[in-house]
């Protein structure tokens, strides 16, 4: 079954995509170790980590389109999952500085010994080890989500309300980090690592690698996504999408198949943010922001949500947007944001991908399937509204 | 005269210097006393003393201040003693400035430490029994604060006296407190005393008592006990209350930050991301007002804020039909895209505010009835907080009046409840749409001319609201405005009996975890609206 569900998985996008970042994860690497400095083609690894940390925030943007673009549910959450993930590997690399630390305590991290702790909290043993730190990375957000979809999808709190609680849900875990009594760093969070794995993580070495197993990361993120949407399964979280109720009265099980797909969701926005801490070095409670997962629906939306290839375009996109304006514009960078949140929405309700399909693949594609109600319209379908008028994408007033 | 004559004795009694009564009484030259401070030995400064405090003539009393201060100077080329405290030289008895000319020789009027517990007993003496009650009550309090056995006979004397009820309790308080502190006392004396003290020493009562708990007899303890635990289960219904008092401030704010955005999302469906800015706008938009008042109608400052309130209103209300009309419908029927085109237009707002005004903190001066505080039955209730109260209020029933009485009122009602079957009954929807949107924007910014007392008026004035106001909005329901108020009220209580157990910040994530654990229970919030229509 699993072959099976593997090979209709790879049809010819997503192979295309898998293999682009199985090339990166190779190419980007040598174009650093083995071009030298100042000749054409050399990637600076500053750089590397900068397409390290690209390449993780694409699959917390894909983590998103999975319950978002699949499955109608929109999560303003999903950056706290993002976090916890981070901060079980922060924890992880905390525990690895040992007495290299500025006051040199074996076990307690700097700012244990600074507040006074005698002993290591109940919460923090274990972290020593990689392999329970890595199955914590998984399991922390996974859980998470688990329970906190279970009680949500059950008494059906679906739409703006579900969107709403995972953000009192984020913005709940931002104040507790910011307590110093949590035992996780408070304001500072984690930071000054040293090592993961015995390598150092500031080491040029290090740093290709962690950018290649990124790479990897995403292109099994879209393997894992891709072998979701495309099996049955996939097609009741469409459903759900689109017409909840009618699919509850077919006798699906609504809050299952979508607590499944938030669940998957989490651990993969978990595995993005253990990526992204090593690479950029600090981990703290500013990323449980909720302006933070707001911004990664915008990346998924100006990709194009419902679609595998568009969150990473998006992520990348805006994020390249982001870097080059808060050098170079550095006031603008916000009105550019806003604007693309507007202009999206109103006149991208497909995203990058698709204006592409519209521009050049339209005809092609007609022919080869009937076309699937776009999530932009599931919400009209509700509404009771009929679908057939809301073909054209183009803005229309009310009514 | 009789009474007069028993406080002198006491008076010098208390100063252990008996043989001055006789002269005491009358004619004390109080100048001549004064100049001959100058050069008297420190034996004939502690009769002058005596002499001066037996006058009984508040007028001594700077002197005395001074003297023990180390304030008092005499100019040794006139022969003048004057007061000098920092660069100022002021003539001891009318407090006069004094010109002492380019030749003045100052040198200190030296006392001892023994002089200046005479001066100090002299003038806590002549203040308990000072003409002025106010002086009379905090001569009183500081017995209080520093009980002596040495001065019973000095309170017995002036409880004697005393005519005003609220000073003569505080007096008592004190003398109770000596006798429960001096170590001579019987334990049947200390055992009444005890009352006393709960009765005149107001808030430091339990401080006082468990103090001296530690001193007490054995015989004494329950006594102290028993009333320590009355005086705190007293504390406590008062903190309760006080606590009380706090979230209904707290919840008057946040329901003037929520009530428009129940509106709009009960009508529409839609979250409205900006409406933090819409509140932020208001509050800027009184900063420009008062602005604009303070240089061409001075005269009007404090009427600022009342002549803020509707323009705010119009500003914030057009800038809101203006987004309706621009950016919502078009998004019509999809709420989740709506909250993502408002929150990119909460950006744009809020950096073109900081362009403009600069990501400082701008002030509105506070009108002068909003200042100051005042005590409702022990609980202090600062203006600006109660006009906040009432004016969200006041916004909340002028509402409930537009919803329930208008016909744009019931126009929203009907869409609210059934768009489809309202637009088939000849409602104009969309214009519906335009005025609710305006509506709630507007009521955002009155939000934003109230919080401009209480908060800072920066761009971020708004994100501090936003996600509480959903919150409210979530808990409360969009069944009708009563949820709002319930949901804000509920919220701004429990937030504050929270605080004191768990702090702040614990506190805000309890309040947010039982809300996600309430939309478990009720999924359309508090007061839903049933029928088929919602159900989708």
């Amino acid at each position: 079954m699993l072959t099976q569900a593997l090979f209709r998985a790879l049809d010819k996008k997503a192979v295309w995509v898998i293999g682009i970042f199985l090339a990166v994860a190779v190419l980007v690497p040598m174009a650093n170790l083995l071009i030298p400095p100042g000749q054409f083609g050399h990637v600076p690894t500053y750089l590397v980590s900068l397409l390290g940390k690209y390449l993780s925030y694409a699959i917390l943007a894909l983590a998103l389109d999975l319950v978002w673009g699949y499955c109608g549910i929109l999560s303003l959450g999903h950056s706290a999952f993002f976090a916890l993930g981070g901060y079980a590997m922060g924890m992880y690399l905390m525990r690895q500085i040992g007495t290299r630390g500025v006051y040199g305590n074996p076990t307690l991290p700097d700012f244990m010994v600074f507040l006074n702790w005698k002993e290591l909290p109940w919460y923090w043993y274990g972290f020593d080890n990689f392999w329970f730190a890595m199955a914590m990375v998984v399991l922390v957000p996974g859980l998470l989500a688990f329970i906190f979809g279970f009680f949500a999808f059950r008494s059906r709190v679906t739409g703006v309300y579900l969107s709403i609680i995972t953000q009192a849900m984020t913005f709940a875990l931002l104040l507790a980090f910011f307590r110093n009594d949590m035992g996780f760093g408070g304001n500072n969070g984690l930071t000054d690592f040293k090592d993961i794995l015995g390598a150092p993580v500031q080491a040029q070495s290090t740093r290709v690698i962690l950018f290649a197993a990124t790479a990897i990361a995403l292109a099994l993120s879209v393997l894992i996504c891709s072998m979701i949407v495309n099996s049955k399964l996939g097609k009741v979280m469409v459903a759900v999408r689109d017409a909840e109720s009618r699919t509850r009265f077919i006798g699906y099980r609504v809050e299952y198949v979508k607590l499944f797909a938030f669940t998957v969701s989490a651990i993969m926005a978990g595995i993005a943010g253990a990526l992204y801490v090593p690479q950029v070095g600090i981990i703290n409670p500013g990323e449980f922001e909720p302006g933070n997962s707001i911004e990664v629906v915008i990346w998924t939306a100006v990709g194009g949500r419902g679609t595998l290839v568009g969150p990473i375009i998006g992520a990348i996109v805006v994020n390249l947007g982001k870097s080059w304006f808060t050098s170079a514009l550095p006031e603008f960078w916000l009105f550019a944001l806003g604007a693309l949140f507007i202009f999206v929405t109103l006149f991208l309700p497909k995203g990058i991908v698709g204006l592409w399909k519209q521009l050049f693949g339209a005809s092609r594609k007609k022919a080869e399937e009937p076309a699937a109600p776009t999530p932009a319209q599931s919400a009209d379908i509700e509404r009771g509204e009929d679908p057939s008028t809301f073909d054209n994408v183009q803005p229309r007033p009310a009514e | 005269m009789l009474t007069q004559l028993l406080r002198l004795a006491l008076l010098t009694l208390s100063l252990l210097l008996p043989t001055q009564i006789a002269r005491a009484q009358d004619a004390v030259d109080i100048p001549a006393q004064i100049a001959a401070m100058g050069e008297a030995s420190l034996k004939e400064l502690t009769q002058i003393v005596v002499e001066l405090s037996s006058t009984g003539d508040n007028s001594v009393v700077p002197v005395l201040t001074a003297l023990a201060d180390g304030n008092l100077y005499l100019d040794e080329t006139s022969g003048r003693v004057i007061i000098q405290t920092g660069s100022a030289i002021t003539d001891p008895l009318t407090g006069e400035a004094v010109d002492l000319g380019a030749e003045a020789d100052l040198s200190r009027i030296r006392v001892n430490n023994g002089l200046r517990r005479d001066i100090s007993a002299a003038l806590s003496g002549m203040t308990l029994m000072s003409d002025n009650p106010s002086t009379r009550l905090s001569a009183a309090q500081g017995f209080l604060a520093k009980p002596d056995a040495a001065n019973l006979p000095l309170l017995d004397e002036a409880i004697a006296a005393e005519t005003d009820a609220n000073v003569r309790s505080a007096m008592q308080a004190a003398r109770a407190v000596t006798i429960l502190t001096s170590e001579d006392a019987s334990i049947e004396d200390k055992n009444a005393a005890v009352p006393q003290v709960v009765a005149g020493a107001g808030r430091n009562a339990i401080t006082i008592l468990t103090g001296a708990l530690s001193n007490a007899p054995d015989e004494v303890k329950p006594t102290i006990e028993a009333a320590i635990a009355g005086l705190e289960q007293g504390r406590a219904v008062w903190g309760a209350l006080q606590n009380v008092w706090f979230g209904v401030s707290l919840g008057s704010v946040l329901l003037l930050a929520a009530i428009g955005l129940a509106i709009t999302f009960g009508v529409m469906g839609v979250i409205n991301m900006a409406h933090g800015e819409m509140v932020m706008l208001g509050a800027y938009t009184t900063f420009l007002v008062q602005l604009v008042i303070r240089q061409n109608f001075p005269g009007l400052l404090d009427y600022s804020l009342l002549i803020a309130l509707p323009v705010a209103f119009l500003v914030t209300g057009a800038i809101g039909v203006g987004i309706e009309r621009g950016i919502i419908r078009w998004l019509y029927g999809r709420p989740l895209e709506t909250l993502l085109a408002t929150w990119g237009l909460s950006l744009i707002l809020q950096q073109t505010v900081r362009s403009i005004f600069g990501p400082t903190n701008q002030m509105v001066i506070a009108p002068t009835w909003m200042s100051g505080s005042t005590e409702f039955f022990g609980l202090a209730i600062t203006y600006n907080r109660f006009w906040i109260v009432i004016f969200a209020l006041i916004v909340f029933f002028a509402l409930l009046l537009v919803l329930n009485r208008t016909p744009l009122g019931l126009q929203m009602r009907a869409v609210t409840q059934n768009r489809r079957m309202a637009s088939a009954m000849g409602i104009r929807t969309p214009f519906v749409d335009a005025m609710t949107f305006g509506l709630g924007s507007g009521i955002a910014g009155l939000a934003g001319v109230a919080l401009t007392q209480i908060d800072n008026i920066s761009p971020n004035l708004g994100q501090n609201y936003i996600i509480d106001s959903f919150m409210v909005v979530v808990f409360g329901g969009v069944g009708n405005l009563w949820g709002t108020f319930v949901g804000a009220l509920t919220l701004g209580v429990a937030n504050k009996f929270l605080e004191p157990y768990a702090g702040a910040v614990l506190g805000k994530i309890l309040i947010l975890v039982l809300i996600i654990l309430f939309i478990q229970r009720r999924p359309r919030g508090l007061f839903a609206l049933k029928g088929r229509a919602i159900e989708q």
